[in-house]
């Protein structure tokens, strides 16, 4: 089977509103949330509910939407775990990025992040995200009074929740930022989350497919 | 001078009088000053007689031109038949009020209250000292625990009626000869004029008294203070003539001489008086009766959010910052124990603390010991739910658990009927029975020599208090602390002056000390353990990151060499 190395479309439109959409939205209720858990007071406190209020319930909405469409579009897939490479990518972190090799992935088709990428996106997805939303909404649903079938819980541990959640958000983006400098430069890394291009490996088949079906996913069509 | 300019300097002596219990000379020297004698009753520093502009009056009567009230009178009963001849069911109902019966029987917890039988920590008892405190009985006579409640002719309805400001009451009986010169010199009441004056009352007729609690200006309270006569917005947004202009009597709403508003048994949470449509009934001064539970606008999310802020923390908790404000300090701190200090065998006072409007405060008085003041105080913060207990004269205490709560209050962050209030908390070292562990009634007020002013021996004072109202004493006292707690409700301050989010949403903020795990307040940053947590999975993958760069650094540099 020979391989073929094409540029083209990996991260659809959608997909990169949503990332980038997404990310302004993170740090921004970071930011106010750090403020109201009392880290910093650069914005007023009732500024800072405020902001994240407005912030958490675009979140949802935008979730609501890409949730929506990963389930219609299929590329849900790209997030389950796979065992094939795994141990080969977690060596490349661990030792051979120092002795100067190459990633041992490339982006296919089917699978356009690397099986220790995959998995973590897929825990951000099912736990910490969850998480984050299970705790925030009903402390939204208080926050605006309507929330009083959840005393029984707490608030405290609504917001204890909450807090932790934030913390792995807070962890998982350090990681993630810094591994965008893992590759040939950081830029080569942020560049196809911008113009959805990159280099992914198709079979002659899958390209032959793409040339047929999806000819607008190519660089040079 | 016309009617609406015309400045009531006769109030400058109304007021020597009625505040009898310490009042400043006006001093021009800027520097303290000690003063020799203990009646400062003879002039007071306070302006009293600040412009009032008088609003026409609605009223279908013009008193002025009803003949039963040209006199001549002689005397306030002779003036309150007249009055009860017309109305003639007012004298039933207010025999009913506790400004008359100075009794109060407490529905919740059966408690027999009020000030013929309480003891406070400011002069403590006005039981056996009416001679003195009756000033501030609504009646006539009452000269002593003997009282005839039952004679409506002694009923005194000029004192929260009457318009003129020339109306002044004098202690009932004379008290020691050192305090005689406070009678002196006072000019004479004109009847007919002051009965003629009569209108609903203003807040120059409910401030005479209740400005002055605890013997003078603000003492008690801390949100009660002569500001209130005319004060700036920015003390009181609704009784500032630049704001709405309130009376005592538009927030203390009531029919037949029984009005809203009781420290015995307190509205924390207005249920009643909510209905917020017009003609519903709100015979309660809350401030969710013209407000609603749910005052602020919901077009923002911080107006909803407020909103829900009301389930847990009363109105006045974030809208009164800070009590005595606008000039005038309140007492935070009494000390009975250095009571009777003499210069040349005569009492005398010490005047060291100048207070915002620059006014001297005395710090200490030989008939009643030393005293801290405050201004722009930030007050203490509790659940309460309303109901008030006393520590009665009959109450035994346990001297080992520490200062005695003279009123103690319930409520909790469980109770949905409470909510987070403010207080202003009284401070005082005074004497108490150490044989029975109770508190003593005092005689402090009287011409004995035993009584406490003139005398200055508290052994002397407490027996006799104590066997004048048939009340055990062991013959021992001693001193020991004890606290007030007075709920705040005045000097509501303008919106934009409410307190501000971080002051309780932070760490160390005024309510860190309720955040006990009860309720949970966002910014106390109370859980230690998620603190450290946090800061350690933070610092920790940034570490590793940064390793892992480093690493990488490194290792490129070695395979180029």
């Amino acid at each position: 089977m020979s391989m073929n190395l094409i540029k083209m479309v990996v991260f659809k439109r959608f997909e990169r509103v949503w990332h980038w959409t997404q990310m302004a939205l993170i740090f921004t209720l970071l930011f106010s949330g750090s403020a109201i858990y009392g880290v910093h007071s650069i914005v007023c406190f009732a500024d800072a509910v405020t902001l994240h209020t407005w912030a958490a319930i675009i979140l949802i909405a935008l979730w609501m939407f890409a949730t929506f469409w990963l389930l219609t579009t299929g590329q849900w897939k790209h997030y389950m775990p796979t065992t094939e490479n795994f141990v080969q990518v977690a060596r490349f972190y661990a030792f051979g990025i120092f002795k100067g090799e190459h990633h041992p992935y490339r982006k296919t088709y089917r699978r356009k992040h690397n099986p220790l990428q995959a998995m973590t996106y897929l825990l951000v997805k099912i736990v910490i995200f969850p998480a984050i939303w299970i705790s925030g909404i009903p402390y939204l649903l208080i926050s605006f009074g309507i929330g009083g079938f959840l005393n029984d819980f707490g608030l405290a541990n609504i917001a204890l929740i909450h807090t932790i959640a934030a913390i792995a958000i807070t962890v998982f983006i350090i990681a993630h930022i810094y591994l965008l400098t893992t590759g040939h430069s950081f830029v080569e890394h942020v560049k196809p989350m911008v113009t959805g291009y990159d280099d992914v490996e198709l079979t002659d088949e899958e390209l032959a497919f793409i040339k047929t079906d999806e000819p607008e996913l190519l660089k040079d069509s | 001078m016309s009617d609406s300019s015309f400045v009531r300097r006769p109030l400058i002596y109304t007021f020597s009088i009625l505040l009898c219990c310490f009042y400043l000379p006006v001093t021009q020297a800027s520097a303290p000053e000690v003063e020799i004698g203990i009646s400062e009753y003879t002039k007071t520093d306070q302006e009293h007689s600040r412009k009032r502009v008088k609003k026409e009056s609605k009223s279908t009567t013009d008193h002025t031109k009803l003949k039963e009230l040209q006199g001549p009178f002689f005397s306030g009963p002779e003036v309150t038949k007249v009055c009860l001849e017309c109305h003639n069911t007012a004298g039933h109902q207010f025999m009913k009020n506790k400004h008359w019966t100075w009794d109060y029987k407490h529905p919740k917890t059966g408690q027999h209250l009020g000030k013929s039988v309480l003891i406070n920590n400011f002069c403590t008892n006005a039981r056996g000292n009416e001679g003195m405190c009756a000033q501030c009985h609504a009646g006539y006579n009452m000269k002593d625990s003997d009282f005839d409640f039952t004679n409506q002719d002694n009923i005194d309805c000029l004192i929260c009626h009457e318009s003129t400001g020339t109306y002044y009451k004098t202690p009932t009986s004379k008290g020691n000869k050192a305090c005689s010169v406070m009678f002196e010199g006072k000019p004479a009441i004109e009847w007919e004029k002051v009965a003629q004056s009569v209108e609903m009352p203003t807040r120059n007729n409910c401030g005479k008294c209740h400005f002055y609690g605890g013997g003078g200006d603000n003492v008690k309270h801390g949100d009660l203070s002569s500001v209130l006569f005319d004060p700036p917005k920015e003390v009181d947004v609704h009784m500032s003539r630049k704001g709405e202009d309130f009376t005592c009597v538009t927030c203390h709403v009531g029919e037949a001489h029984e009005w809203a508003g009781s420290r015995y048994e307190m509205t924390v949470n207005d249920k009643h008086g909510t209905g917020g449509k017009p003609g519903m009934p709100r015979e309660t001064a809350s401030c969710e009766s013209c407000h609603s539970a749910a005052p602020h606008p919901i077009d923002t999310v911080k107006g909803i959010k407020l909103n829900t802020h009301t389930s847990k923390v009363a109105c006045e908790t974030c809208h009164i910052p800070e009590i005595a404000r606008g000039g005038v300090a309140t007492e935070v701190d009494w000390d009975w124990r250095t009571m009777g200090k003499l210069k040349n065998g005569e009492g005398f006072k010490l005047k060291e603390y100048t207070q915002g409007d620059g006014h001297h405060r005395a710090t200490y008085k030989s008939i009643k010991g030393s005293f801290t003041y405050a201004e722009n105080l930030k007050p203490m913060y509790a659940w309460f739910d309303g109901t008030m207990n006393y520590t009665t004269i009959d109450t035994k205490f346990d001297v080992s658990k520490g200062p005695v709560d003279i009123n103690s209050f319930s409520g909790s962050a469980n109770d949905p009927d409470s909510r987070i209030y403010p207080f202003k908390r009284m401070h005082t070292t005074q004497p108490y029975d150490k044989g029975n562990n109770t508190l003593v009634y005092m005689s402090l007020w009287g011409d004995s020599d035993s009584a406490l002013w003139g005398n200055y021996d508290f052994g002397k004072s407490i027996a006799e208090g104590m066997e004048k109202n048939g009340k055990p004493y062991s013959g021992e006292w001693d001193y020991i602390e004890t606290y007030s707690y007075w709920p705040v409700n005045h000097m509501v301050a303008p919106k934009e002056d409410a307190m501000k989010c971080l002051e309780c949403h932070a760490k160390d903020g005024r309510l860190s000390h309720l955040d006990d795990g009860s309720i949970y307040i966002p910014g106390t940053q109370k859980n230690e353990l998620l603190n450290i947590i946090g800061l350690l999975a933070i610092l920790g993958t940034l570490a590793g990151v940064f390793g892992h760069g480093a690493l990488r650094i490194v290792a490129t540099r070695m395979r180029k060499k």
